[in-house]
């Protein structure tokens, strides 16, 4: 019977249960979608070094997933609680008719576990397909091979996914039995006659407190961005937070009666069509919802600097790694091996060559490669770090005990050097006879080497003095890497006495003699010793070590980083968007009832249907652009904010893809909740009384 | 007289063929301007429903309804809005004032969905409010004001447009007797200084003792007729608690 009784309310219901159901849909869905993504069998197909960047990513979406689940759970509570409010009415008639607590109790445990179970099983569906497409994405993003892309479901993720939903679930069960037992009979009867006070404020107090409002935001702003230096520890951080938080409660607290005093004092617009009655009914309302209103600007906010930030930190970085990978491959192997037993012969003797030379006697095919640039590079025991850091040695020493201080500087002739830049593009440096310039990019070993050389910059080699150029580190390298981690060479002039013994290394620079992305992997191959050769072949016989670094193998690794970052952003971000976007909706539609009345009033006195729709468009539009419009202006402050403290310069160009690409999707997934809103508002204000 | 309401053969019929009740059953009356009609009847004697036909709200099954020269039985969807809008004033049991606007505000907002210059607002809602003696309570909010302040208000909202007529549902059903006396005196003025067409439907027999005519329907059936003439108006009221006795035991718990 009672079982009876659940399911016909469900099905009269059902408008009501709408945007309920799609949100626990849509929860479930991306749920299962980010705790699936290890089971793809692509996955299994990239390089070991990507699935160990996978796995790590799967351990942190796992940690995610709990934080993320406690937002759903409390979502689910707060949508629940909202379609147990506006069914007062219905559980004050079973009290009536003699129905206990228990009874109604159980019939909401009844239709928990059924709208639970319905959810689940489409929110599995959607979310095992949809996360076939998720994973054509990450595949792409990690270069797997999709060729061998199959079709998987994730037994693990369906598990997680139901026990996760079933404790949100017996939560709200929990909460239901709660509420039951405090109603009162008359309350619930009386329930529909809204006894509401409508509390008007003072217009003049909401100018004020929007001013004092705006005032706080705009010091919060300011803190964040130009005042941005003084922010280093978490303490100086909490006071701006709260200052935004406390800042946009008030602003939503006045703005509605701001907006509404201006409005009134250009009587041409505030007593056209119904502006009067859209605009008193958005400050009547936003009276009662300043609290969840600011909730929701903060999580959006919170969507829009999370989302365009990880973009943008994931376009930098790749366009980072565009810089520091300027060509191919570099080769490098020991130059004048000792000749001892441990060497072989062929390895000492293949150490005296150039590196040329050595790639075409092993039987390399030199035609594969293109702007080949070689260089010696040397080092000395007469110029350690110790040397170059002498000035500040025992401060430096106190700091850094464990540093390597008698590593040898690695020395490179000016006029070598600027072949190398010439190819990568960098700048090239000119020296009279007793100069010397260190580059070094690495910004730890940079402040040390500054200060030294600000203290005297003096240093010797082969016997001869040498002053530095400049009074601090210039940037340049020479190996390629994923970030700027030159700890420094020493460029002298081309005129110093390096000898012959003194050569450490030679390094090799070049592009691979191929056009289309599949050759230059082929060559890769080559050069990795992945595709046997008669060149592998030698090396492997001779035991001869020709060290390398290649672009494709620096961006493969480097990106790993960013993806993850930006699989968790993208992640949270979501969850976020659809938490908000619930909520207002929910807020909406609850509160139509009360519409309801007004609308058909508005009919009564002999307004138009499209005067009514429009009146309801604009009311709940501008519901949904509040919070959306402010969060826009917090993140715009909020971005720059996390760029400063990431370290990445993103200029306004760079940011501008990752801002449209949010847009994007806060605008789908808003949008869609905003539309469900408006049709469903429109459906109730036109039934009948 | 010019006609303001003409009322030719109405039926309206609710249910189907295996049970069909006739709501309204063949009921023809004209109302010329600057009458004040009271139409009485029990619950379910289909008052209700005669004036939802008459306000547009409902469509008649058969018969014509003309107001103002205009078959309104023959228009549809937005004229149908405008003619309501334009041509007649409502006024309701409940008041149905916006809560969230003040008076004045409530007033205003049936002349801005007419689009009227707000210049020319502002004039008519200080104009009406003083013949109905609201203007200290204008800026206030439903909420701060009596039912009776409530009902003032909402046929200041009902009269400022000029309505061809007015059609008032059970004005006094929500007040005291002090506020319905009041209201009540405000309507004979609004009928007797502006003019105004008043069509009110009512159960109660001191109200409609201030109508110029009154309407008897029973079971959808005009039943009797009374008309005040020189009679003063306890006079009227005792005729009209006759024919109440007259219209038999159903109607004994109405009063």
């Amino acid at each position: 019977m009672l079982f009876k009784l659940s399911i016909k309310n469900m099905r009269k219901t059902i408008k009501d249960f709408a945007i309920y159901f799609l949100t626990l849909v849509l929860g479930v869905a991306i749920f299962y979608m980010f705790n699936s993504l290890d089971s793809q069998e692509a996955m299994m197909q990239v390089s070991s070094s990507t699935r160990e960047l996978i796995k790590l990513m799967i351990t942190m979406l796992g940690f995610v997933s709990v934080f993320v689940a406690v937002i759903l759970g409390l979502l689910i509570v707060y949508a629940n609680n909202f379609l147990i409010n506006r069914r007062k009415k219905e559980f004050g008639t079973y009290m009536m008719l003699g129905m206990s607590k228990g009874q109604i109790s159980r019939i909401l445990l009844i239709e928990t576990i059924f709208v639970g179970i319905i959810s689940l099983i489409v929110g599995l569906v959607i979310g095992v397909f949809a996360s076939q497409f998720m994973s054509v994405l990450v595949g792409k993003l990690f270069a797997a091979d999709m060729s061998k892309f199959e079709f998987v479901f994730s037994k693990d993720a369906c598990i997680k996914t139901c026990i996760y939903f079933a404790v949100m679930y017996i939560a709200v069960m929990i909460f239901n039995t709660f509420t039951i037992s405090r109603y009162k009979l008359i309350n619930l009867l009386n329930a529909s006659k809204k006894n509401e006070q409508i509390k008007i404020k003072n217009l003049w107090v909401c100018i004020l407190v929007f001013i004092i409002g705006v005032v706080i935001l705009g010091y919060a702003y300011y803190k964040v961005t130009g005042g941005v230096n003084e922010l280093s520890t978490a303490d100086t951080i909490l006071p701006i937070i709260l200052m935004g938080i406390v800042g946009t409660i008030l602003v939503f607290w006045s703005v509605s009666g701001f907006i509404l005093k201006l409005v009134q004092l250009r009587k041409n617009i505030y007593l056209k069509d119904v502006n009067m009655f859209v605009l008193r009914q958005l400050h009547n309302k936003i009276n009662t919802t300043v609290v969840s209103m600011s909730i929701i600007c903060l999580m959006l906010f919170m969507t829009i600097t999370i989302l365009s930030s990880a973009l943008s930190l994931n376009n930098t970085m790749r366009k980072d790694l565009e810089d520091t990978t300027p060509v191919d491959l570099n080769l490098y192997k020991t130059a004048n091996l000792p000749e001892n037993e441990k060497m072989s012969k062929a390895q000492i003797e293949d150490s005296r060559k150039t590196m040329v030379q050595s790639l075409e006697d092993n039987g390399f095919d030199m035609t594969k490669l293109k702007d080949v640039v070689e260089i010696p590079i040397y080092a000395t025991n007469e110029l350690t770090w110790r040397d170059t850091l002498s000035p500040v040695y025992d401060e430096v020493k106190q700091q850094f005990p464990n540093l390597l201080y008698e590593t040898a500087e690695e020395i490179v002739k000016v006029s070598d050097y600027n072949k190398i830049a010439r190819l990568y593009g960098n700048i090239e440096y000119q020296l009279k006879d007793d100069e010397y310039i260190i580059l070094c990019d690495f910004d730890n070993m940079k402040n040390l080497r500054n200060k030294a050389l600000k203290a005297d910059s003096t240093i010797t080699i082969a016997g001869k003095e040498y002053k530095s150029k400049y009074d601090e580190c210039q940037n340049g390298y020479i190996y390629m890497a994923g970030s700027h981690i030159n700890n420094g060479i020493v460029l002298v002039p081309d005129s110093c006495n390096l000898t012959e013994d003194m050569k450490e290394e030679t390094f090799l620079a070049a592009n691979y003699n191929a056009t289309t992305e599949e050759e230059k992997e082929e060559i890769e191959k080559i050069c990795t010793g992945e595709t046997e050769t008669e060149f592998s072949k030698n090396l492997n016989e001779k035991d001869i070590t020709i060290d390398g670094m290649t672009k494709i193998a620096i961006i493969e690794s480097s990106l790993g980083v960013s993806t993850i970052v930006l699989f968790i952003a993208i992640y949270l971000g979501i969850i976020f968007l659809i938490a908000s976007s619930a909520i207002l909706a929910l807020k909406q539609l609850t509160e139509s009832s009360d519409n309801k009345q007004r609308y058909a009033i508005l009919r009564k006195i002999g307004a138009d249907e499209k005067m009514i729709n429009g009146a309801l468009f604009k009311q709940i539009g501008i519901f949904f652009l509040m919070p959306l419009i402010l969060a826009i202006i917090h993140s715009i402050f909020g971005i720059q904010f996390v760029m400063t403290m990431m370290s990445v310069l993103a200029d306004a160009k760079e940011l501008l893809p990752s801002a449209i690409a949010t847009a994007v999707i806060i605008g789908v997934i808003y949008g869609a909740y905003f539309m469900a809103t408006y049709l469903g508002s429109k459906n109730i204000i036109k039934e009948a009384e | 007289m010019e006609k303001v309401l003409e009322v030719k053969n109405i039926e309206k019929y609710y249910g189907n063929k295996s049970n069909l009740t006739k709501a309204i059953d063949n009921i023809s009356f004209t109302i010329e301007k600057g009458e004040f009609v009271g139409i009485m009847g029990a619950s379910g004697s289909g008052k209700t429903t005669l004036l939802n036909c008459i306000s547009t709200i409902d469509r008649v099954t058969a018969g014509k309804i003309i107001i103002n020269n205009q078959d309104i039985t023959r228009l549809k969807g937005n004229n149908l809005n405008k003619f309501r809008r334009e041509e007649l004033g409502f006024i309701f049991q409940d008041f149905n004032l916006l809560d969230t606007l003040t008076a004045y505000e409530n007033i205003a907002l049936a002349l801005t969905i007419q689009k009227v210059k707000p210049k020319e607002i502002e004039e008519r809602v200080q104009e009406i409010a003083k013949k109905l003696e609201i203007t200290d309570i204008l800026n206030k909010y439903p909420y701060q004001i009596s039912g009776g302040q409530k009902q003032r208000v909402a046929s200041a909202r009902a009269i400022i447009t000029n309505p061809k007529l007015v059609l008032a549902d059970e004005p006094t059903g929500a007040l005291d007797s002090k506020s319905a006396r009041q209201l009540l005196e405000s309507f004979e003025n609004l009928n007797q200084k502006l003019s105004a067409t008043i069509l009110m439907v009512t159960h109660d027999s001191f109200t409609a003792s201030y109508a110029s005519r009154i309407l008897f329907i029973k079971d959808g059936k005009i039943f009797n007729e009374l008309i005040k003439g020189e009679s003063t108006r306890k006079e009227f009221f005792e005729k009209i608690i006759e024919v109440q006795t007259l219209l038999g035991g159903e109607l004994g718990d109405v009063i």
